[in-house]
């Protein structure tokens, strides 16, 4: 059993939760991801870790409750215990090894963080202003209620440009159109990484190849076992078959069929959302609304 | 006493009610049929059947003991030399093993060794037998990796033999692809996996589950930090493989493992949060044991269940039990022939499979006969899901993150087969992960040789 040692609302339907998990606390680095599993009935939920402490031995996860598990993970609440805690699964960001630091401290770097994103960019970002590197950050949400971690940013980032599509706070618009603003202010950057939703990250990759910036992206797609066994995360990426849980989560933006990907999300989507709405309202949907196939 | 060339026939759920459920098709032998099956061993001087179990149990032993009602002594016989009898008697390929040499099976048909292997595992398990060491502790800190058939013999045997012996275990379950792999149908998960799991348990082996070596933690790690002396890898299989053909990336085209794995891992079929695709015409491409679990399971969730195999039955790599169950059930065997395209609709949805027709030709480097193209034989399938079973490539987890341990080009731990030693001082490899995907039995072999490589890499003569 793994101890949830802190929780914290962030947004609406996002929270914060450190878990002490000392084995993985010890070994993980940014871009790495943990899967969860909180009680018999639930499934295994891969998450990003968005922060880590070596000494206590806890790992930070942010989650946003969109399925069964997620909502039934929500109602734990601090010292309560997960049953299950896996990690540090898939490769670290090579932004963040020591052996490319060099390399590294010659790029002009900008993150681009969408939704829920913005966790795990902050480790990333956080390694580097540890390691004398400072990036630049843009953070966007939909709207205000959903932004989180802004101050933590700041702490860390050069600079930190906060969007949302509704103008509601900061820039109005979307990341995308941050970073254009930016580049026709005559800023430089040699190398973007993009985590966010699928069409997000697919946008800004659509952008960084016009604008000439090298660009990965960090892609989350289904996953059962998350170490390699089960092949239902493959992606196509450069016309090869690659399996995130093992060859990624990231991976060089320009050459990842993002359609394809998207579509592949969808493959469980009306399964889930019965399961959901059974949770929710005690009965599972049965078609016939018209908006579920 | 019926005719002694036939075997004691056993009990099975009936094809058309088991088709439509999870439970054990196989209901096992009684008491007395258990006995009268007994009486048909020969009791060989030179037991053939011996030589053709991979961990050499002394098979015409316990089967006297079965045939004198003494179950408990059976049992004890066997435990000497397998962890896991009752998983074995349901899932090894005796017909091709112990059963195959069977002198009995030169007239008429072999003793049931494994129905009786069966029945004395679960015998032993309802009466509350355990298996027991004398050994006394020996203080050598030994870990396993994985928990899987071969992880499970190996540190049963060690824990045997008095070592401290820890298995680390990446999922949440122990088992290995006795959990996520072999369905409920055929393997009963909590009845008799996590029983046989408890007893090598009951030997004093500790288990951490949720550790992934290569990741939470490094080979080099255990061995300098945690005090490990020896550590032994049974890793299994890795990423399934696909065939490269047009429009595989088609939704509703799944690996046997995420399938499997959520049917059996996740329970997907007892309506838990893991979701599974119900089809309803599903195409299985393959022939083996994971090709017939995929196809069963399938069958159960309701879907009308094609396998497509390019070579012809007598090549099926599978168990002949499970074709045979398969076939009994309602699976459709379309033989010979071999994808060649996955069609889909507009959203991207697999709608159909091009098939093309295979004839034998001349023996390939397997012995076996190589299938052919007939060319212009294409034909469609209609189908809502493909499942490809053809195979693993390994897993590059433990091989990439431990210096010294050399791999073959098909990126398998090179790995001795008569004691299990790699290139690395004390590691020891076996199963899947040395030798790609294969049997039950065959890793617990290599997990049982590699116990003994263990045992003398600490200077024991065994």
């Amino acid at each position: 059993m793994y101890k949830i040692t802190r929780k914290e609302e962030l947004a609406d339907n996002i929270f914060l939760m450190d878990v002490e998990a000392p084995r993985c606390a010890s070994n993980c680095l940014p871009g790495q991801f943990v899967i969860v599993r909180i009680d018999e009935e639930g499934e295994r939920i891969p998450l990003t870790i968005c922060d880590y402490d070596r000494e206590k031995g806890t790992i930070t996860i942010v989650v946003q409750t969109i399925g069964a598990s997620t909502k039934r993970m929500d109602e734990l609440q601090e010292n309560d215990e997960i049953l299950d805690f896996v990690g540090p699964l898939g490769l670290p960001s090579d932004l963040c090894l020591e052996e490319n630091l060099e390399e590294t401290k010659k790029k002009e770097i900008v993150f681009i963080a969408g939704g829920l994103g913005t966790a795990p960019v902050y480790p990333q970002v956080k390694w580097l202003h540890e390691h004398g590197v400072e990036a630049t950050v843009i953070m966007g949400s939909r709207t205000k209620d959903l932004l989180f971690y802004i101050d933590e940013m700041k702490a860390v980032a050069k600079e930190v440009y906060v969007t949302t599509d509704d103008g509601t706070y900061g820039f109005h618009g979307m990341g995308t159109d941050q970073l254009q603003a930016l580049y026709d202010d005559g800023k430089h950057y040699d190398h973007c990484v993009a985590i966010g939703p699928m069409i997000m990250m697919k946008f800004v990759c659509k952008l960084t190849e016009k604008l000439g910036i090298h660009t990965i992206v960090s892609m989350n797609p289904i996953m059962v076992d998350g170490t390699g066994m089960c092949g239902a995360c493959r992606l196509i990426v450069d016309g090869q078959v690659k399996f995130a849980c093992v060859d990624g989560p990231e991976f060089d933006g320009h050459k990842v069929d993002f359609d394809l990907a998207m579509a592949r999300m969808k493959q469980y989507a009306t399964e889930e959302g019965r399961k959901k709405l059974a949770y929710e309202e005690g009965d599972t949907h049965h078609g016939g609304c018209g908006n579920c196939a | 006493m019926g005719d002694v060339n036939v075997r004691v026939p056993i009990a099975e759920q009936e094809p058309k009610v088991r088709a439509k459920n999870f439970d054990e098709v196989c209901l096992g032998y009684t008491e007395d049929e258990a006995v009268e099956e007994a009486g048909r061993c020969l009791n060989c001087k030179n037991p053939k059947c011996m030589g053709g179990c991979p961990v050499s149990i002394n098979i015409p032993a316990f089967i006297e003991q079965v045939k004198n009602r003494d179950f408990k002594r059976a049992y004890e016989i066997i435990s000497e030399s397998s962890a896991l009898p009752a998983v074995c008697g349901r899932v090894c390929p005796q017909e091709s093993q112990c059963e195959g040499v069977c002198i009995r099976g030169i007239k008429g048909e072999a003793v049931a060794i494994g129905k009786l292997e069966r029945f004395v595992a679960d015998w032993a398990r309802k009466n509350g037998i355990k298996p027991t060491t004398t050994a006394a502790k020996n203080g050598h800190k030994v870990a396993v990796i994985g928990s899987g058939p071969a992880g499970l013999t190996c540190a049963g045997d060690l824990a045997r033999a008095g070592y401290d012996v820890t298995i680390f275990e990446a999922l949440h379950k122990t088992g290995g692809v006795l959990v996520y792999g072999i369905p409920e149908f055929r393997l009963p998960k909590d009845e008799v996996v996590a029983a046989e799991v408890k007893n090598v348990e009951s030997l004093g082996v500790k288990i951490e589950t949720n550790v992934i070596i290569g990741k939470s933690t490094t080979i080099d790690e255990l061995m300098e930090k945690e005090g490990f002396e020896a550590v032994f890898i049974g890793s299994g299989a890795g990423l399934p493989k696909f065939m490269g053909i047009p429009g595989e990336q088609a939704l509703g085209v799944f690996s046997a493992n995420e399938y499997l794995t959520r049917n059996n891992l996740m329970k997907a079929f007892k309506d838990q949060d893991t979701p599974i695709f119900h089809g309803k015409k599903v195409v299985v491409v393959g022939g083996g044991n994971v090709a017939m679990d995929a196809a069963r399971t399938a069958l159960r969730l309701g879907a009308e269940v094609h396998i497509v195999y390019r070579r012809s039955e007598a090549e099926l790599p599978a168990r002949v039990e499970e074709v045979h169950h398969a076939k009994e059930e309602g699976v459709i065997f379309d033989l010979l022939q071999n994808p060649v395209e996955i069609l889909s609709d507009e959203n991207g949805w697999v709608k159909g499979i091009k098939i093309i027709k295979m004839e034998l030709g001349e023996p390939d480097e397997s012995g076996r006969r190589r299938p052919v193209e007939i060319p212009g034989s294409e034909y469609e399938i209609e189908c809502d899901a493909v499942i490809m079973a053809l195979g693993t490539s390994p897993n590059p987890l433990i091989s990439s993150t431990t210096e010294g341990l050399d791999v073959n080009k098909r990126g398998c731990i090179i790995a001795k087969e008569e004691d299990g030693s790699t290139s690395k001082k004390a590691v020891f490899a076996g199963g899947d992960a040395v030798t790609g995907a294969a049997t039950v039995i065959l890793a617990m072999g290599a997990g049982k040789a590699a116990a003994k490589g263990i045992r003398e890499f600490f200077g024991e003569t065994v």
